[in-house]
């Protein structure tokens, strides 16, 4: 029974960080798979969500309406982003790293001077279970399904509707898939939109669990990137492997060295990661199946 | 820009040793030249040695503080301008040669020029680890956005690390790394004189030395980048492959321009460390990684001129505007950030640079 709790425990943590890898990538792995932006204001979208969910959820609306209204602002405001600024940088990887940066620091500085330099939060939902001797919150265990619902959904969203077909022309050959009749600039401000989306998504999954600051978004910046670097361009073979693992030495270096050495291993895993395998997770896998 | 003449001096007889490399003072990969260049270059030099004449102490050692950073951004310029790896961290190097002058001269003083012992020795310290990252990166065939990523891991590792130092076991020697208050204490940088030591605390004598610093990198980037090193840096940029089948090892080149870019970031630790006598480790955060990405952008990365006035207008400018309403500085530097990139992808500096060099015909291209 001791050693059952005792895995229990430890998978409870495994599946927290697997989770909150998976929530906080997803977004922006779409937006660097399908498009090769890598997007700096992917933590201010996530606030950007946060922020929704808990002024709505505090007006009245049921917490899944809430973070609902969350991605939706989130995906509203990409979109815009996207026609306004990401547009004429499609073929300057560079400079769109640049700009979005500066979104980044306009994002959090203007809602730090809107908003004030916090906001009233929610609470975390549905509690705690005691199993064994000590307590675990539900609300986690909720997001952990939540992460797997999560890669479900893109996987189908990406390999069995029609705007899944068409937006993997689209990035495949961009100038066949126009020939064919794809409006190729639509697809890429759905795509831009559906990753903002996903990061408003994972910004109103997480508002309950985090003070709301102005710069939150960093909290998940790092995590999010080094999931999306280790695993690659694709989603489903790269983020998704990549966050188990990662989950794992997170967990293990946070349960014995502290939160501090979870962080620096990650970080150090990805600057090898990406020594031993440049195109990450994913461009290994690819080549192994052939 | 794919079709570049590239006149090289060295095909000019009669040049050799030092003429040969005062006639790269100007060349293909810097803007200016010709005699309105120096002299209106010549003047702006008279200006900044008499500027202490007309301030006071304060105004001039603020002003010093402006040039500690302008070595950081010129070696980025090379880094990211001339050689197209974009590095997200350079205060990596910045923060690790600080923290090194900090430590040496905690442990063995100021006396007889330590200090200059342990500048030149914190530079070199950045400039290998430098190399360090540059031979991971650069023999990984790590590419483009990527380089990003790395450097910014870097240097985000470094903070963190040094932020968990506040423990008395974190110490080297007498000096203790302090975690997250950072370290204090050490001496400015001193100069051994007849009849005592001259202390360059922030003030008139430091703005001198710092003056001239600057000058002496500024002209020996241009020399160096319009020497063949720089005309190969340039190429990989252009177009790696055909740089490589040309004969040349594009890796070891990126490589020592990335050591060279992470040596001045060292310098300018160095001299932040000096100035003020203090280091922390959000020296190396995301804001402050953020920072020569911005002067460099808005100044202009393809040209040493446009990026060393380019730091100094975004510095003085950014401190000013902290003054009149801190909130909206940084609102108004990522507008900056994205107007540059939209409007002028070159840099505003470098822009205007260019008009006025096409109204005089004496512009780069």
């Amino acid at each position: 029974m001791e050693f059952l709790l005792a895995i229990f425990s430890i998978s409870y943590q495994f599946g927290d960080a697997f989770a909150f890898l998976v929530i906080s990538c997803a977004g922006l792995a779409v937006i660097f798979g399908m498009m090769g932006i890598i997007n700096l204001a992917h933590g201010e979208f996530i606030m950007c969500g946060a922020y929704v969910t808990a002024a709505s959820a505090r007006a009245g609306l049921p917490l899944p309406m809430a973070i609902a209204c969350g991605a939706l602002a989130a995906a509203i405001i990409g979109m815009a982003l996207e026609r306004t600024v990401i547009r004429h940088l499609y073929h300057r990887p560079l400079d769109s790293i640049i700009a979005t940066w500066g979104i980044s620091l306009i994002a959090t500085q203007g809602v730090l001077i809107l908003l004030g330099p916090t906001m009233q939060g929610i609470g975390t939902p549905l509690g705690s279970t005691l199993i064994g001797d000590r307590s675990y919150s539900i609300y986690r265990l909720v997001l952990f399904a939540t992460s797997i619902g999560l890669l479900l959904g893109l996987y189908l969203l990406f390999y069995r509707t029609r705007f899944g077909v068409i937006s993997r022309a689209t990035i495949q050959r961009p100038d066949t898939a126009r020939a064919l009749g794809v409006d190729t600039r639509r697809v890429y401000a759905l795509t831009f939109g559906l990753g903002a989306g996903l990061a408003g998504l994972a910004g109103g999954l997480y508002a309950p669990t985090m003070t709301m600051v102005p710069t939150m978004g960093s909290t998940f910046i790092v995590e999010s990137f080094v999931t999306v670097v280790v695993g690659g361009a694709d989603i489903f073979l790269g983020a998704a492997p990549a966050a188990a693992i990662l989950a794992v030495i997170k967990a293990a270096l946070t349960a014995w060295y502290g939160q501090l050495f979870g962080q620096i291993g990650l970080l150090v895993a990805v600057i090898i990661v990406i020594r031993v395998m440049p195109g990450g997770l994913s461009a290994f896998i690819k080549r192994w199946q052939k | 820009m794919n079709e570049i003449r590239l006149p090289d001096a060295t095909e000019a007889p009669g040049r050799r040793g030092p003429r040969l490399w005062l006639s790269r003072l100007e060349g293909p990969q810097t803007m200016g030249r010709g005699l309105g260049f120096w002299i209106a270059a010549a003047l702006v030099l008279l200006a900044a040695i008499l500027y202490p004449a007309f301030n006071n102490d304060y105004t001039v050692g603020n002003a010093a503080y402006f040039l500690v950073w302008t070595f950081m951004a010129m070696g980025l310029g090379l880094v990211w301008g001339y050689c197209g790896a974009l590095s997200f961290g350079q205060t990596a190097f910045f923060g690790l040669a600080g923290y090194a002058y900090g430590v040496i001269t905690i442990n063995i003083g100021s006396a007889f020029g330590a200090t200059w012992l342990a500048l030149v020795l914190a530079v070199a310290l950045g400039g290998a680890f430098a190399l360090l990252i540059g031979y991971f990166m650069f023999y990984g065939r790590i590419k483009g956005v990527f380089i990003g990523i790395v450097t910014l891991s870097v240097t985000l590792v470094l903070e963190t690390f040094m932020a968990q130092t506040a423990g008395p076991q974190w110490r080297i020697g007498e000096a203790r790394l302090n975690g997250f208050n950072g370290m204090s204490g050490m001496p400015p940088l001193t100069v051994p004189w007849f009849g005592g030591e001259i202390l360059l605390y922030a003030g008139t004598t430091l703005y001198y030395v710092l003056l001239g610093m600057v000058v002496l990198v500024y002209l020996g980037l241009r020399m160096l980048l319009n020497a063949p090193f720089g005309n190969v840096l340039v190429a990989i940029r252009e177009n790696p492959e055909r740089t490589e089948m040309l004969g040349y090892g594009i890796r070891l080149y990126q490589m020592l321009a990335f050591g060279l870019g992470g040596a001045l970031a060292g310098l300018s630790g160095v001299l932040y460390t000096a100035w003020g006598q203090y280091i922390t480790p959000s020296s190396m955060g995301l804001t402050a990684a953020a920072l020569p990405i911005v002067w460099v952008a808005v100044g202009g990365r393809r040209d040493i001129t446009a990026t060393l006035l380019g730091t100094l207008i975004v510095i003085a400018g950014f401190q000013s505007l902290t003054i009149y309403g801190s909130q909206y500085a940084l609102v108004v530097m990522g507008a900056l950030l994205v107007f540059t990139v939209l409007v002028t992808p070159n840099g505003l500096v470098f822009t205007v640079m260019s008009q006025i060099g096409r109204i005089f015909g004496k512009g780069r291209e």
